[in-house]
């Protein structure tokens, strides 16, 4: 459905106050830095924080970082996704397993799970692997949740009709089953995304050895706040970035089922 | 049940064994065991025959298992006792070859359009490609989508859902349908609408329809014979004709013999009614103490 021409204007003008709202964000920091004296080692002036950034884009030198945390994040995403669909499919499949499992997970999804983060890093030392595990621990939960979600309480009808059509195991599953549950698994393939970004980024700020959470710190405690800021600014990007990307791709599945 | 079995018996010595399409022989159904809490006692030693191409109604007051019976009917509940024959053939569970169903709403795929409804029913069936596109064009034309085919269930109105899973049971020509109350969501004028083009599209075809309903009007106007059912645990109180044929004119509901054959089932079904609200309430009395 296209939006109305209202619709459409109403959500131009809250865009332009949002971005009017950055804008005087952006002033009240240059103000700060220049007029109010506010020490630079605590809050830089935002032009040197965009030369900065610039210089990180343009040198090349967040390559290796991004690379670490990336590595990270797809190694996290793929473990949580495989693991996820496949417990929360065979839960799904008996009312039993739903009643036992689905509270369980939700209540162990609901523990701040970064908690585990020193023993993961007892167990499998500082490198990239201990932010993997805590990353796929973390993401697993709303993946396995919302598979539950999506193949356990697909309309009753629906199955029935296609039972009645004389439906086989396999195209029940095709052309009822994942069509039904797609959207909420999509979304629960979102989620699991973003929170394992979140929560490797988050550990790498912990304890690690690489990475764009690592760098961060490591300029904030040699008090370089500038190329801080402008790492930080790098971060919010790239996480902008991929979390628009996995929402277009959630958008695509959804219309192609 | 005492009283419909005679009644049964010199049906079935008219009937010859070709005539009839469906043989329902004493059966009866529970749900859960007689120990259990969920225990319902909702059918019991029911038996009946349906002549090919004919319609019969189901009516009856709530809970008095007449849709469990459609079930049994279609393969979807094996009963706890008797059995039922689907021309000749003994039912032990779905056959789409013979049986395709229309139930009351939200039985379309609402990811899948009209047309691609139509045809995910006959990939089930297993109709061979390149039969599909011309029955499913057929099927959604006889119940007057034709300009909608591309059109999701929730673009449609409730009527025209019908319509649309109407076309998905038509397009897998089977011998029988049975419809579970399908026009039951719907508002009083558009079920109307759709009785009367029912009734036009069944005298083209020859199919035995099974036919649930909680409208008198309905089971009237449609059916050539309705099956009143007694209150819970159910079973056929008695059978009312209805000589006259198909295609139904709209003025058949103003004629005489209209209202003599409704009044006749208000007055069966009233004592029923009356049984099923009075235990209710008892029980719903027992079951929260003042």
């Amino acid at each position: 459905m296209t939006p109305s021409r209202d619709q459409r204007e109403a959500r131009l003008a809250s865009r332009a106050v949002q971005v009017a709202f950055l804008i005087a964000l952006l002033v009240l920091w240059y103000l700060a830095t220049t007029r109010w004296r506010v020490s630079p080692l605590l809050l830089p002036n935002p032009v040197v924080v965009l030369r900065d950034f610039w210089n990180i884009l343009t040198t090349g030198e967040f390559i290796g970082d991004l690379r670490v945390t990336l590595t990270e994040l797809v190694i996290a995403f793929t473990i949580a996704a495989g693991s996820g669909l496949f417990v929360g499919y065979l839960v799904s499949r008996s009312q039993y397993c739903i009643q036992v499992f689905e509270p369980l997970f939700a209540g162990i999804y609901s523990v701040p799970i970064i908690l585990f983060l020193p023993l993961y890093v007892l167990l499998f030392g500082l490198g990239p692997a201990s932010k993997i595990a805590l990353g796929a621990t973390i993401s697993f939960f709303p993946i396995a949740l919302n598979t539950i979600a999506g193949f356990g309480y697909v309309e009753r009808t629906l199955v029935i009709a296609a039972r009645s059509m004389g439906a086989s195991d396999l195209q029940l599953f095709r052309f009822v089953l994942l069509p039904a549950a797609l959207p909420v698994i999509l979304t629960g393939m979102r989620m699991g995304f973003t929170v394992a970004l979140l929560s490797i980024i988050g550990s790498e700020t912990i304890a690690s050895l690489a990475g764009l959470g690592h760098r961060i710190v490591y300029l904030a405690e040699g008090m370089e706040t500038a190329a801080m800021f402008a790492y930080i600014a790098f971060v919010v990007a790239i996480a902008a970035i991929l979390n628009t990307l996995v929402s277009a791709l959630e958008a695509r599945g959804r219309r192609r089922r | 049940m005492r009283r419909s079995n005679p009644r049964v018996a010199t049906l079935a010595k008219r009937m010859t064994p070709d005539k009839v399409a469906i043989r329902i022989v004493g059966v009866s159904h529970q749900f859960g065991e007689a120990t259990e809490a969920r225990h319902v006692r909702a059918l019991r030693e029911t038996s009946l025959e349906i002549a090919r191409g004919e319609l019969l109604c189901l009516i009856g007051p709530s809970g008095c298992g007449k849709s469990t019976l459609l079930n049994i009917l279609g393969g979807l509940i094996a009963p706890t006792a008797g059995a039922v024959e689907v021309f000749g053939k003994r039912v032990r569970g779905p056959m789409p070859h013979d049986i395709a169903f229309v139930f009351q709403e939200n039985a379309l795929f609402p990811w899948n359009t009209v047309f691609e409804n139509v045809n995910l029913g006959m990939v089930f069936q297993g109709v061979p490609r390149a039969e599909r596109e011309a029955r499913a064009k057929r099927a959604i034309e006889a119940v007057g989508l034709q300009d909608f085919p591309q059109h999701y269930p929730a673009q449609l109105s409730g009527g025209m859902r019908q319509r649309a899973a109407l076309a998905r049971a038509l397009s897998l020509e089977t011998g029988i349908l049975l419809m579970d109350e399908p026009f039951g969501a719907l508002d009083e004028q558009t079920r109307m609408i759709l009785g009367e083009d029912l009734s036009v599209l069944l005298s083209r075809t020859e199919k035995t329809i099974v036919f649930v309903t909680h409208s008198l009007g309905e089971a009237t106007f449609l059916a050539d014979r309705v099956a009143v059912f007694s209150a819970r645990p159910g079973t056929i109180k008695k059978i009312v004709k209805v000589d006259e044929p198909h295609p139904r004119r709209p003025d058949f509901v103003t004629s005489a013999k209209f209202t003599s054959i409704r009044n006749e089932l208000y007055a069966l079904l009233h004592d029923e009614i009356r049984k099923t609200v009075a235990e209710s309430s008892v029980s719903a009395a027992g079951a929260h103490p003042p």
